[in-house]
């Protein structure tokens, strides 16, 4: 391509002339500002008749607006809390802070599990065993064809439906009852800390062993291998570490007493449901997502790079995988969009979520307007930052294309 | 190298018809897509196993153990000591045949439920005329708006001798197709109105589309239905009341245009840039040329994604049941919520499971045969 | 078929009759399904021999040469390739897909790597090349094939005919024993494929073994020691392109190249 306007032989580029506005029907920017002031007046018309009306209506209930409310104390009980709170004396802008981090907790811990259960059944799906490929396929056609909320009231109803605590289903030290899923916590001693710590400090030497084996590659051909040490950085280190430091290991574990369970840690009943039918409901979405992603690499892929000598498992990491993940990244986004903003669906089954707190403060304070514009908030800040990391992740794996 | 000349006979030579056994048959297959490889014999024969455990179960529970009706007492309260009894062993369908007209009609006066019965299948009809090719002309508008104005009669009543009916009487499965398909119907020319003002030259136009669709997009349905239930009622002057049904039904129709407008520019981008410099160089103003050749082709594309868009919507009507509209999922609750059936939820639920799948799978059925013949008539 | 290569006299070249075959198939079967595609496919690739294989779309021909390198499978019969025979065994099918390079119809180069790391992919990764001596050879057979320039470019930034040519390259990089060409110029646009054909030439005259599947007889005049005719799954006629151009034996043959005459 020559580029045209270096040529000496063309004269040098004249500015082009101003276009003088016209005051006529027939001028095509005259009729577009005309348009554009039309239709923004009328919207804003619109949103001038609402606003209006709202403020006579709430001066006519004597409801004060603004976010003032945010300081009382709310007196909300909440079941479970990720943060210290307590309804005596805490605040409704702790509540919401409380039910804030019940959605993440449930959103985060879902999206993690929907992508793995999501990438097992795609990859069943194009699995050359028939029944295999059969049965996940109805998997996801069920799933995706059944409300949500149906789901969500099904699973709350079976897990209700386990027995009293007394009759508690034992696997182990596990206790299912109707009180949710009662489990053992390790009591957390220093050597755990510690432990953690060499964790940390094997994990930042594997990225760097890594790094050192790729190195070494590029000068030998000879890649070392990763995997033996990274097993050793990643588990056996932490491993000599809490061995060293006395090899504490204490469970507390539940204990029934009276109608319920003491000690240990809880799943709620609420909680559990809610993540059974959102990682269910949105795995079928995924796996649809992933098997599409797979597909979209053309056989020929396979073909090339195996006639090169490369091992199928070399084909999937270097060849198949990177090509996948390019048609995947964009769907997958709005699938976490959309289990997050599913996760709304709490306030159904009684998990104290940010719409089910927003929506009692509501109902106790009045505050409506403040009340939705909370969740709304809470929602579009969490939606923006999903797709912000993955545009920015997509734009990083982007195919450069004429 | 000699030269060989294999066969001097012009004809050909006979093939062996017969591959080596081994090759064909049922056997042949089943060793190809059941037991190619020990791991897959390993998988197929565990999933065997499940399957026929899982379907036993369910066999001996929906319908071996299964209890269809119950004795009903003095009072005509049914008597479900039987269904206790049975509970966790076989399913007890007597809940259903007690209650199926109160979860597919709600409250609406028992005389008259023959009314939405019929609105029930004009709405089936009016997807099945709709999916037919055949219909996609102009009239399909016509025959939309002539059977959802027959529909409003039936439901209403109020006229030609039919009993009256206030809205807050429906119920059921008519609120759930109601609020799906009027939604759609009004949803879809704004989602066009917005999808176009999108790519609008336009820079105020394009903004107010772009922050109407974002703002939309980004929040839970739910959000915009609590909107509809407890601040719409605040917008409104003083003395205006709107009906629950209509809220929820513009929170809908607000909800749905914003994801369909997403679906609609899709189509719009995908049209090759051609057909508009076509319309323009013909001298083609832009209404004429947006509603005569960009549209019919843009809207013909994105049919498959618009169907699996109805579907998503089709579902999410359930969540009505959050701000206490009377849908079929709230029906099923309200049949629960009466003492001697309380325990017996999952009948509940499997049915209407199995009615919302029949729905699904059928527009998401014919989405997929669609998409499959498009995009073979693209190829030609 | 361009003309031009028509008329060019054959490349001289000696085959050294003793030394091992390179590639040996023998009364190979192949069906898919009922349909049996290859039929007692027998012939004898011997080492630096030039073959070019011919036939009427269907014939088996693409088959026959996937199954060299196994991207198929046959069901019966002998493979032997560089002495290695072709079996379920993974550590032979690796051996021979190191000897054994492919160029196919559709280029299949991977989008998401530049030319130049095309090229070193399979080098570094099976042949345990330090980068910089693998990305010195890349460049050397870029620069064979000519366009040593675009190295830093992606697939898609590239014409068919440099396509082309970077996947020759790409096979050339594991300095393969046998290269095998299915079709490779037939999705081509015409002026392109002269450019891929000399780079096809400037190969034969390096003496590499080469089975190549193509219609053009222009190139099989000038480059090929034997020519293949394949039809219905079997190899119908074979000998010198001369003898097979100017003689043919069997009315299939002959109805053959009556058509593909015609067609260009």
């Amino acid at each position: 391509m020559s580029d045209v306007t270096a040529d000496p032989r063309f004269a040098a580029g004249r500015a082009a002339p101003r276009r003088r506005l016209r005051l006529s029907w027939s001028d095509p920017t005259f009729r577009a500002i005309v348009w554009q002031v039309l239709i923004v007046g009328l919207v804003g018309l619109v949103l001038w008749y609402l606003v209006r009306n709202t403020n006579q209506n709430l001066a006519a209930r004597h409801i004060a607006t603004g976010f003032g409310f945010l300081d009382r104390v709310a007196g909300i009980p909440i079941g479970e809390t990720l943060v210290p709170y307590n309804p005596a004396v805490n605040t409704y802008g702790r509540a919401l802070i409380v039910g804030v981090l019940n959605t993440l907790k449930v959103a985060v811990v879902g999206i993690v599990l929907a992508t793995l259960l999501g990438t097992v059944i795609g990859i069943g799906r194009l699995s050359s065993n028939w029944l295999l490929s059969k049965l996940t396929a109805f998997y996801v056609e069920t799933l995706r064809d059944i409300p949500l909320l149906l789901q969500l009231l099904f699973w709350y109803t079976v897990l209700q439906g386990l027995p009293a605590p007394r009759q508690a289903i034992r696997l182990g030290e596990v206790f299912l009852s109707n009180r949710g899923i009662k489990v053992p916590l390790l009591e957390i001693q220093s050597a755990h800390e510690w432990a953690f710590l060499a964790f940390v400090i094997g994990l930042v030497a594997t990225v760097l062993w890594n790094r050192r084996a790729a190195r070494q590659q590029a000068a030998t051909g000879v890649r070392p291998r990763v995997w033996p040490v990274a097993i050793g950085l990643l588990i056996g280190l932490p491993l000599v570490v809490w061995a060293v430091l006395g090899a504490p290991l204490t469970f507390e574990v539940p204990v029934l007493r009276g109608f319920n369970f003491q000690g240990g840690g809880t799943l709620s009943p609420e909680y559990f449901a809610l993540l059974l039918g959102l990682v269910t409901y949105t795995a079928a979405y995924i796996a649809e997502i992933v098997r599409s992603g797979i597909q979209a690499v053309p056989q020929g892929q396979w073909e090339a790079a195996g006639a090169l000598g490369l091992r199928s498992g070399m084909v999937l990491r270097k060849v198949i995988l990177p090509q996948a993940l390019r048609v995947i990244v964009p769907p997958m986004t709005s699938q976490y969009l959309n289990l997050t903003k599913n996760s709304s669906l709490a306030v159904a089954i009684g998990y104290q979520d940010i719409v089910s707190i927003a929506n009692t403060t509501l109902n106790q304070t009045g505050q409506a307007i403040e009340g939705i514009a909370v969740i709304m908030a809470v929602y579009l800040t969490i939606s923006l930052s999903i797709s912000l990391f993955m545009n920015w992740y997509n734009a990083h794996i982007a195919l450069v294309e004429r | 190298m000699s030269d060989t000349v294999a066969t001097a006979d012009p004809g050909y030579a006979a093939a062996r018809e017969r591959p080596p056994a081994g090759l064909v048959g049922p056997w042949a297959w089943a060793r190809a897509n059941l037991f190619s490889s020990w791991w897959s014999t390993a998988i197929t024969l565990l999933l065997v196993y499940v399957i026929l455990r899982a379907l036993f179960g369910f066999v001996e529970w929906a319908f071996v153990n299964a209890i269809w009706t119950v004795p009903y007492n003095a009072q005509g309260r049914p008597d479900t000591a039987v269904c206790q009894n049975a509970k966790g062993i076989g399913a007890c369908w007597a809940i259903i045949t007690d209650k199926y007209r109160l979860i597919l009609f709600g409250r609406y006066p028992y005389e008259e439920q023959w009314r939405p019965a019929i609105c029930v299948v004009l709405f089936i009809g009016l997807y099945v005329v709709s999916a037919m090719r055949r219909f996609w002309r102009k009239e399909l508008a016509l025959i939309w708006v002539g059977t959802l104005a027959v529909i409003g009669v039936l439901m209403w009543g109020g006229v030609f001798g039919l009993q009256e009916v206030p809205e807050d009487y429906w119920g059921g499965l008519p609120i759930t197709l109601i609020l799906a398909t009027f939604g759609l119907a009004f949803a879809f020319p704004l989602a066009v109105l917005v999808a176009l003002g999108r790519r609008s030259r336009l820079p105020a136009i394009k903004l107010l589309c772009v922050l109407y669709v974002e703002l939309i997009r980004g929040v839970p349905l739910i959000s915009v239905l609590f909107m509809a239930s407890v601040m719409f009622p605040l917008f409104m002057p003083a003395g205006v009341n709107v009906d629950k049904l209509l809220r929820a039904q513009i929170a809908f129709i607000l909800f749905a245009g914003a994801y369909l407008a997403e679906v609609v520019r899709g189509g719009l981008q995908a049209l090759p840039k051609g057909q508009g410099e076509a319309a323009d160089a013909l001298g083609l103003p832009y209404w004429k040329k947006t509603g005569l050749i960009i549209l019919p082709q843009a809207l013909r594309l994105v049919i498959p994604p618009l169907v699996n868009t109805f579907i998503g919507f089709f579902k999410d009507t359930s969540l009505v049941l959050i701000i206490g509209l009377f849908d079929l999922l709230t029906m099923g609750k309200v049949a629960l919520s009466d003492p001697p059936w309380q325990s017996f939820s999952t009948e509940v639920y499997v049915v209407l499971a199995i009615i919302y799948i029949c729905f699904c799978f059928a527009m998401s059925k014919y989405s997929r045969g669609l998409e499959r013949e498009l995009n073979r008539a693209r190829r030609r | 078929m361009s003309q031009a290569a028509l008329a060019d006299a054959p490349i001289p070249h000696k085959i050294d009759a003793n030394a091992p075959p390179a590639i040996v198939l023998d009364k190979v079967n192949k069906w898919y399904g009922t349909m049996h595609v290859l039929r007692d496919v027998t012939m004898t690739v011997a080492a630096q021999e030039r073959v070019v294989v011919c036939g009427p779309s269907g014939s088996g021909k693409s088959t026959m040469i996937r199954c060299i390198n196994r991207l198929e499978t046959h069901q019966e019969g002998r493979i032997v390739v560089d002495g290695t025979e072709l079996t379920d065994d993974l550590r032979a099918l690796d051996t021979i897909r190191r000897e054994v390079g492919m160029v196919f119809q559709s280029f299949n180069l991977f989008p998401h790597l530049t030319i130049l790391e095309n090229c070193t992919l399979a080098p570094i990764w099976v042949r345990k090349m330090p980068k910089a001596e693998a990305e010195e050879l890349a460049m050397s057979y870029l620069t064979r094939v000519k366009i040593p320039d675009q190295a830093k470019k992606y697939p898609g930034q590239l014409s068919g005919g440099q396509q082309q040519r970077v996947a020759i390259a790409r096979a050339l990089c594991m300095k393969p024993k046998i290269m095998l060409f299915d079709e490779p110029t037939s999705a081509l646009d015409p002026e392109m494929i002269k450019e891929v054909l000399d780079t096809m030439i400037g190969l034969a005259e390096s003496g590499m073994t080469m089975v190549c599947v193509t219609h053009e007889m222009g190139f099989a005049r000038q480059v090929a020691d034997r020519v293949v005719f394949m039809d219905r799954g079997e190899i119908v006629e074979s000998g010198t392109p001369q003898r097979m151009f100017e003689d043919p034996q069997t009315d299939r043959l002959k109805l053959f190249l009556s058509q593909i005459l015609r067609g260009h």
